[in-house]
């Protein structure tokens, strides 16, 4: 594949972009700011993608990985005890073994792509991949890439399944009673029971 | 831009990723180590691609299968994060020490 200069100026750095920002993820204090970083990778790769002439598979990047950032930083203000990063933070363990495994790593993968011999066979002039890539999917590889729509699906399913168990305040087959404002209090935003006694100390275990 | 400094840069993000899967406490910050190695199998996917598949579209195929492999790593991995939090009020993995709440 011929390019110019600049296609391999912009190729290098963006990928000095993608590792700088995929390394930042690790070590920023704030877990938004992580999730902004990664997002960062992400665009540096998609974009890499378009300079290797893969427009769809690139744009197709762009958006999927600004939508589950986006998610993901939402998460992380939910969850998190410090998602602003007003406090340091260095949430790891087995820091050691884990750069060990993951300079070795490096090194293994970098090792084959520098030592092995892998076929030349660059893209032909006059291709259209975006083309070639939709009567593929369409055509011959309608099976996988159906099979692949089936699994999403399922996972729909999972993920519902496994989020939905239970209500906000508690196991579903319990019946579940929100908090009361003070502490033994009654419960906030419910309608008072008539037949019930006063003098029961606000203890709605209970309840049918 | 060759193809062995694609996949240069495809070992550096998988080994990046590799220690923040590895080393991270929190659930969705080892979730991003994960992420972070799918990026690089997906550019290393793409290298190939380009450089020596000779633009077999199977090729790219791959890739939007290792898209789709992501984003049902995504939404099972924030599936069982909401479920071990309403368990156990925990989003760290060392919170997680036996399997039954």
């Amino acid at each position: 594949m011929s390019h110019g200069i600049g296609v391999d100026i912009s190729f290098f750095l963006l990928a000095a972009l993608a590792v700088y920002t995929g390394w930042r993820v690790f070590c920023t204090d704030s877990m938004v700011r992580a999730s902004f970083f990664l997002l960062l990778s992400f665009i540096a790769v998609g974009a890499i993608m378009i300079l290797l002439t893969a427009e769809y598979l690139g744009v197709a990047m762009f958006f999927m990985m600004a939508v589950e950032m986006m998610v993901m930083a939402l998460f992380m203000v939910m969850f998190m005890m410090n998602p602003a990063g007003l406090n340091p933070m260095k949430m790891v363990h087995q820091e050691r073994a884990a750069i060990v495994a993951g300079v070795i790593a490096f090194t293994v993968l970098s090792a084959v792509a520098v030592f092995s011999g892998f076929p030349d066979a660059p893209l032909p002039a006059k291709h259209a991949p975006v083309v070639s890539l939709g009567l593929e999917m369409l055509g011959d590889s309608m099976l996988i890439f159906e099979s692949a729509a089936i699994v999403l699906l399922a996972t729909m399913i999972g993920v519902v399944v496994l989020s939905s168990h239970r209500g906000r305040y508690g196991a579903a087959d319990v019946g579940s009673m929100p908090p009361g404002l003070a502490p033994d209090g009654e419960p906030a935003g419910q309608p008072q029971n008539e037949d019930e006694d006063d003098d029961e100390g606000g203890g709605h275990a209970h309840h049918h | 831009m060759t193809l062995m400094t694609l996949l240069l840069l495809a070992a550096a993000l998988i080994g990046i990723g590799l220690y923040g899967a590895l080393s991270q406490q929190s659930f969705v910050m080892l979730m991003m180590g994960l992420e972070l190695m799918l990026n690089g199998v997906m550019l290393a996917a793409v290298a190939f691609w380009a450089f020596s598949g000779a633009g077999t579209p199977e090729g790219q195929l791959l890739t939007i299968i290792v898209m789709a492999v992501m984003a049902i790593e995504m939404a099972m991995g924030f599936a069982l994060v909401v479920a071990v939090f309403r368990a156990k009020q925990a989003d760290m993995t060392e919170a997680l020490s036996e399997l039954k709440h």
